[in-house]
Formats: structure tokens, C-alpha cells, sequence
């Protein structure tokens, strides 16, 4: 790696000011120490640090959504296929397939948020932060399929210049940045972000595969489906568990996402508190629309359990309700954070007719509550000591 | 006696641990110093000019805003210099022994409180609210003394104080007299001093159950308006001399650890001793730089060889200033040999707790708070560290009232500062924190 460092070395003087290229210092400055772990020691307090750092954490989330990238991939190509009644496609057609559709969306992504990204750091003279490696990612799996690429850019630019840098970057967000991007879409573009037409891709990517709709085949997610044709509902809490079903790329599977969980809660960086809060908050409102199931709700007909695997539930519990700059940061504050979101992400698909989907409103409304929610937890701790000190 | 648990903390294994208790002889030095900014909270005014004699005991200073407070040369001779800093701050006052071993003796009839004060020994206390050295004018509602240092390769309390062990009773019952309250004495499970007088709490627990601040929080923390002194038994055991012999005694063990020694070893020495002398003959000589650290690698003061051991510790770390340089792609690393606490790096499964020689790198840059709780594991103290902390930053001085300033010292940050993942100087944050809270109040 000599001769990258001494590459490095040498054009560095450019990018300093004065230099011709001073305007990209912080690219420089990003490209630096994403190659090289900064030389830097500590100045002040203590003298040797923990070898974590925000990149490890980020990139540790990043191969956390590795599974759902690829199931997604996989996905896409299985549904394409079926939808325009090719049966003997390989599993390698189907992939390339995904893998062809699904790229652009994560090369816009990537390409719109950290432009953006880069030129908030040079504005500021800072560092280039890492919160956007892991929405990037998260982007193009929550957004349906057959969203124009520009209608994605658009969001994208929207949801970290007003959700993200005008609070200060990334550590500084009060919403979900990914779940902006997603919420901007749904509100502005609904006609592109549900339906039947919407995760499915039916025409081709880059040439590769495309043709027309195989006759009975609707497109509908098992939830789209509940909602308006719940008698022909036919999708097993099992189908749900592999992810062979149409949907949001990221959500379907969920064996997929479990893996995604298990290396977030092995390394410790998702809080286990949300996540297994986020899961017995949907599963006690599941049971409860269950109990009190009727035709007018036809959600409610559903159990509890199938309940939680269908739609964006489970990925929103895992890798959304988790970011643990916009949700609650005390102990106690994570379980009653979790648990909320559960109850209303059941509480909006079963009882609200206009939107068969509530996990991304649910943590968005949440993530306006956390401050909260923490307020009156560190209050009790406030109260404590306030009575410990009349006392005495 | 009460035996109190603590889980949250740490216990770092690093390299360069003494492997045996036995004693070097002592090093003489040919200059000692004392450096006034290890005596938070007093702002120096030279009473010795440089030529001028000093005998050990005799002070070399006092507090510019009160008076009695003062400072005290640890051995005999000559005031040398009185080094200054910008806008004449003094850095350091330098003393070279004359050979005259002129001890100052000191009337043990004289009331307590002035026998500390003049010996010097009171600045050796510290108090909380603020942890700096306390005002002359207060009386502390409870003192603490604390029996063990928890901190990583720190020395054994009981080998520093050696045969001093036993004025520690005279020692509280000495203090017993300056405070309304209790002496409480904060002591590791496998050693504690018996009969002295003091409340004996016993501390399980990984690092920083050995902090004072930790004991207090967990035994009787401190409220707004109250005033608690804390010490550590070498301290202590000063006092007791003090009573006992009419004499001040700064010579101490200093334990000398970490990966740049050939063999970390104890040494006897007297307090502020320079550097040079101590180290002589027993660092690694190898290409690598080195970073010298006058106390333990949490808390302690990056000096160089030039330096001095400062007044608070008795203790030298030596490590590595960067290992490895220009680490390529370093956050993509599988290497176990990456050493974390936490389970992002493949080291967690050759296990925690194993030895590791760990160099001075930030290993990442400065970030905002990210992760959750992060603190709150490094802290065994009913607050909640992150909030006051983001209180500390936005000066919010209500918040930082309610959230529980008065109950910490920057050292309690220190285990956190190590594991923060954004890198934050947590310590120097609260050292800030608590010098304005202080301007404020006063």
C-alpha cells in the first residue's frame, strides 16, 4: 500500500487552500481516511481509545443489510419472471436480473446523498460523516421498485438537506432520513408508490429480461391484497418468512432480515431493547385486532404472527426503529419507544383503510416522541435527586 | 462495613504489568518539581523566589484567592526556576536538592485544620462539588477516603504506602474532627485496614469502582449545596505521619508499567521527581516513539522525558505512541489483533479480558453523539452521563445542576472517553463544564 500512500502524499498539496483543487478538501479528506486510519493521537484525556470508531459502526450495519440486499435482488428477478409468466428462468437469471434493476437505484442514491453530503462538509470544513453509507443502502431497499429513478433523487436530495443537514448532520436528525426519503415519496408521488403496479417490474432492466403481464397475475402485496381482495387472500406467514412475495425490495424476507438482526445484536449495535419491544408491541395490537377481528377491518382477520411478517413490520423493527439518533436513548425510554411503534404500525394497517402499510408511519411519529419519552425518564432521574436533596 | 457491587465499568489487561511487588531502591534526582495545574481550583502566588531556600515542608506557594492554602516543596534545597507559560501562567516551580535534608518540623498541638493547611497536605485533598482542591473556608459534610486505584496497570495502594500503613488511623482520626458527617473508607475486596476509626465500604467491581467519586455516588452522593472531601489512603497516611512525627513525608513508591518499560518494576522515589532519573536505563530503546504518561493511561498527563512525576500519582506509564502507521483501510479490519470492548471487531472472540498492548492512536475521528448508552455502561453512578454531557456542551447550567455535576470529576469520564465510539474528549468537556459551573456559582 506504499505506493497508494505516497499517491496520496503527492497531490495532497493540491487540495489544501490555495490549492487548485481546495474546493474538494473534504473529498480528499473523506478519501484519506476511508483508505488510511488517521495517524492522529490523542491530545487531551485519555491516551488510548477503543479501536471502534464510526466507520466500523457503519460499515457493520452495511454487512448487517448485505442479506436483504441480496434477497432483494433474487426477489425482483423471481417476481419479474412470474409476472411475465416465464417459468423455467434459472436462479442466476433471476438474479442478474434484480441485481440489473435494483443497481441504478442504489448507484442514485449513494451518488445524490453523498454529493450532498460532501458539499455540506466543505461548507462547514469538517469531516465527511458516515451516517449516509448506511441510508444510502437503506433507500433502495424501502423504495418500491418501479419508482423513476428521478422521483428517488428527489427524495433523496429533499430528505438529507431538510431532515439531516439543516439539523446539523449526521448524529444531529430528529427523523429517520431513510423513512423521509420514503414518507416524501409516498406523499408526494402515491400513485407511484402503491397499487399494483408498483413493486413488480415488469419491463426490462438495461435490456435484460422485461415482456408483457402474464394473464391472472395482479402485482398486489400480500397486504395490497388484504386490503381490497381479502377472499383470494392467500399468502402463508411462511411465504412471508422466505420473501418470495411482492414488495418493498428490502422487506419480504424474513429469514433475511433475521440474519441482518442477529449481526446487529451480536455486535451490539442495534439496541435488543427496540427491537424486541418494536416485536411485542406488534404482536400484542395484532392479537388484540385479532380478538376483535371484522369484516370492515379486513387486517384484522389476519394473526398475530402473519401479522408481523408481512409488509415492512419486521424490517422496520430491525433496521429503522434501531437508528439510535432518532429513537429513544435511555433504557427504559427504548422499551417504551419499541413497543409504541409496534402497536401503532398494526394500529394504522389494520384500522386505517387508506394506507395497507403503517411500520414507516409508525416510526416516524415515534421518532417525534423519542425526545420525549427520554425527557420524562431522565425527569424521574432528575426528580430523584431533587427529593434526595430536600431530604437531607 | 458494607459491601457494594458495581457491574458497570471495565477492566483493560494491558501490556506491561508488574509481575512482582519487590521494591527498587530509591532514586535520587537532581531536580524536583511541582507543577500547579495538577492542584485544580488554586491560581499559584510564588512565596519562594528562585535562589532562595526551601526546606521540605516549607511552602513554595499559596493560593491567590485564599491564602492558606498552600503548596509545599517535597524536598530540601534550592527554588531553581519558576517556569512560566503564556501570560506568565507558571508551569512549573523547580527545587534542586541542596543535600541539606532540612525537614520542616511542625507543631502537632496546633488545631487540625491549620496543620493541614500549613503542611501542604490539604492541597492534596480534593472536593467535590468541582474536584479541586478545597476552600479553606468549608467544612465537608462526609470525607472519603479511598483504599485502592482500579485504574489499568495502576499500582497496589497498600505496596506505595508500605510501612505508613499504619498512621492511617491516626489519619481519620484526625479528619474525624473536620467533618460532621462520617469517614468512610473505600476498600478492594482483598485488603482492607482494619480499626482505624473509619466506615469501611468494600468495592467489587471492574474499573472505576477504585474512582473516589464512584464510592461516593454509590455510599452517599453528594446534593447541591454539600461538600464532600476525597482522598486516597497514600494521602491519607501522610496526614497520619504528619500527626504522629510532626514531619511531612513525599516519598512514595512509584510503580513504572506499561508495554516501553524492559521491566515494569516498583522504584521508590520522592514525589515530583524528574523524570529522567526514574526512567533512566529502563525504557525499551527501540525506533518507535514513546509516550511518557505521568499517571495511568485514563487520566494521567502526557509528559516528557524532560518532565516531572506529578503530585497526584504515584505511577509512570510508558506506551507506544502509534504501533502501526498508516493502517490501510483500518475500519475494514478482520485482524483480531484490533482491539475493542465492543463485539465489531474480531478480537472479542480471542477474548476481552486478554493482554493487549495498546498505543496512543484516536483510531477514528471526532464525531456527534451517535450510539446509545455508551456511557452509561463506563459509569456506575445513578446519572445519566450522555444527557448531562450534552448539557455540559449547550452550558445549560439548570440541566447540568439536575442531571448531577456536583457528583462528578472529569477522571469519572475517562473509561467512557476510551470506548466512545465519536471520539468525544469527554473529559476535558467536564473539566470545562465544572471551571465555568464554578465561576458561575462563585
Amino acid at each position: 500500500m506504499k505506493f497508494l500512500r505516497q499517491f496520496m502524499d503527492k497531490i495532497k498539496p493540491h487540495f489544501h487552500e490555495g490549492g487548485k483543487l481546495s474546493k474538494l478538501e473534504s473529498v480528499y479528506d473523506g478519501m484519506e481516511t476511508f483508505l488510511f486510519t488517521p495517524n492522529t493521537t490523542s491530545r487531551s484525556g485519555v491516551h488510548i481509545h477503543d479501536s471502534n470508531d464510526m466507520k466500523r459502526t457503519m460499515i457493520t450495519v452495511v454487512v448487517a443489510l448485505v442479506p436483504c440486499l441480496l434477497m432483494a435482488m433474487y426477489n425482483i428477478g423471481f417476481q419479474h419472471f412470474r409476472a411475465i409468466g416465464v417459468a423455467d428462468a434459472s436462479f442466476w437469471q433471476m438474479f442478474l436480473f434484480g441485481l440489473l434493476a435494483l443497481l441504478p437505484v442504489i448507484v442514485v442514491s449513494y451518488v445524490v446523498g453523498l454529493g450532498i453530503e460532501f458539499i455540506g462538509a466543505q461548507i462547514h470544513h469538517k469531516e465527511i460523516q458516515e451516517g449516509f453509507l448506511v441510508t444510502g443502502i437503506l433507500i433502495p431497499l424501502i423504495v418500491p421498485i418501479n419508482t423513476p429513478l428521478w422521483m428517488t433523487a428527489v427524495a433523496t436530495a429533499f430528505a438529507v438537506i431538510f431532515a439531516k443537514e439543516i439539523f446539523g448532520g449526521t448524529g444531529m436528525n430528529i427523523f429517520n432520513v431513510a423513512l423521509i426519503t420514503r414518507a416524501f415519496l409516498f406523499f408526494a408521488y402515491p400513485s407511484k408508490m402503491s397499487g399494483d403496479s408498483a413493486f413488480v417490474k415488469i419491463d426490462s432492466a438495461f435490456g435484460y429480461g422485461g415482456g408483457n403481464v402474464a394473464d391472472g397475475f395482479t402485482g398486489a402485496t400480500p397486504l395490497g391484497e388484504v386490503a381490497t381482495n381479502f377472499e383470494n387472500f392467500s399468502t402463508s406467514a411462511m411465504d412471508a418468512f422466505i420473501g418470495l412475495i411482492p414488495g418493498s425490495p428490502g422487506e419480504t424476507s424474513m429469514i433475511a432480515i433475521l440474519i441482518g438482526a442477529a449481526i446487529l445484536l451480536i455486535t451490539g449495535i442495534a439496541s435488543w431493547r427496540v427491537m424486541l419491544s418494536v416485536f411485542a408491541g406488534g404482536l400484542a395490537m395484532g392479537a388484540l385486532a385479532h380478538a376483535f377481528a371484522c369484516d370492515t377491518y379486513p387486517a384484522s382477520m389476519l394473526d398475530p404472527i402473519t401479522q408481523v411478517c408481512l409488509g415492512g413490520f419486521a424490517f422496520a423493527a430491525v433496521f429503522m426503529a434501531t437508528d439510535p439518533v432518532t429513537g429513544a436513548r435511555t433504557k427504559i425510554g427504548q422499551y417504551i419507544y419499541g413497543f409504541l411503534i409496534g402497536v401503532f404500525a398494526i394500529l394504522i394497517r389494520v384500522y386505517n383503510g387508506g394506507y395497507p402499510e403503517g411500520a414507516m408511519l409508525a416510526v416516524l411519529l415515534m421518532n417525534a416522541f423519542a425526545p420525549l419519552i427520554d425527557y420524562c425518564v431522565v425527569q424521574v432521574n432528575i426528580n430523584r435527586r431533587a427529593k434526595r436533596a430536600k431530604v437531607q | 462495613m458494607a459491601l457494594i457491587k458495581l457491574k458497570k465499568g471495565f477492566d483493560l489487561n494491558l501490556k506491561g504489568q508488574i509481575k512482582q511487588e519487590n521494591v527498587a531502591d530509591e532514586v535520587t534526582a537532581t531536580s524536583y518539581a511541582i507543577i500547579p495545574d495538577d492542584f485544580t481550583g488554586l491560581t499559584p502566588r510564588m512565596e519562594k523566589k528562585p535562589g532562595e531556600h526551601v526546606a521540605a515542608g516549607e511552602p513554595l506557594y499559596h493560593d491567590k484567592n485564599d491564602e492558606k492554602v498552600k503548596v509545599t516543596s517535597p524536598v530540601s534545597g534550592i527554588v531553581k526556576d519558576v517556569v512560566r507559560g503564556e501570560r506568565r501562567k507558571i508551569m512549573a516551580v523547580v527545587v534542586t536538592p541542596d543535600g541539606s535534608n532540612d525537614n520542616k518540623r511542625f507543631d502537632t498541638k496546633a488545631t487540625p485544620k491549620e496543620l493541614l493547611l500549613e503542611s501542604g497536605l490539604w492541597a492534596m485533598i480534593r472536593q467535590r462539588p468541582y474536584d479541586i482542591v478545597p476552600s479553606s473556608e468549608v467544612r465537608p459534610r462526609d470525607i472519603f477516603i479511598t483504599a485502592f486505584d482500579s485504574a489499568p496497570l495502576a499500582p497496589q495502594l497498600k505496596l506505595v504506602m508500605g510501612d505508613n500503613e499504619k498512621h492511617v488511623a491516626k489519619a481519620v482520626e484526625v479528619l474525624s474532627t473536620m467533618t460532621s458527617g462520617k469517614v468512610y473508607l473505600g476498600c478492594p475486596k482483598d485488603y482492607t485496614i482494619d480499626n482505624t476509626g473509619a466506615e469501611v465500604n468494600t468495592f467489587v467491581g471492574p474499573h472505576p469502582a477504585g474512582n473516589a467519586g464512584v464510592q461516593v455516588a454509590n455510599v452517599k452522593p453528594v446534593n447541591k449545596g454539600e461538600v464532600v472531601w476525597t482522598l486516597d489512603v497514600v494521602t491519607a497516611a501522610r496526614i497520619g505521619k504528619l500527626f504522629n512525627t510532626g514531619t511531612v513525608d513525599y516519598s512514595t513508591t512509584v510503580a513504572l508499567t506499561g508495554s516501553g518499560f524492559i521491566e515494569p518494576t516498583y522504584v521508590k522515589a520522592t514525589m515530583g521527581c524528574s523524570l529522567e532519573s526514574l526512567l533512566n536505563g529502563r525504557l525499551v530503546s527501540d525506533d518507535k516513539d514513546k509516550r511518557i504518561i505521568a499517571g495511568n493511561v485514563l487520566t494521567g498527563v502526557k509528559e516528557s522525558i524532560d518532565g516531572y512525576l506529578h503530585a497526584p500519582y504515584r505511577h509512570i506509564t510508558v506506551i507506544n505512541e502509534i504501533n502501526k502507521k498508516d493502517e490501510f483501510m483500518g475500519w475494514a479490519s478482520l485482524s483480531p489483533k484490533k482491539y475493542s470492548i465492543y463485539r465489531v471487531f474480531t478480537s472479542w472472540l480471542m477474548g476481552r479480558h486478554k493482554e493487549v498492548d495498546l498505543d496512543a492512536k484516536l483510531n477514528g475521528g471526532e464525531r456527534a453523539i451517535v450510539m446509545s448508552g455508551e456511557y452509561d455502561r463506563m459509569l456506575p453512578m445513578d446519572i445519566y452521563s450522555e444527557f448531562l454531557i450534552k448539557a455540559i456542551i449547550a452550558f445549560d447550567i439548570d440541566k447540568m445542576e439536575q442531571l448531577g455535576i456536583y457528583e462528578v470529576a472529569p477522571e469519572d469520564f475517562a473509561l467512557a472517553e476510551f470506548a466512545d465510539t465519536s471520539k468525544l474528549e469527554l473529559q476535558r468537556i467536564v473539566r470545562e463544564g465544572l471551571d465555568k459551573m464554578r465561576a458561575e456559582m462563585c
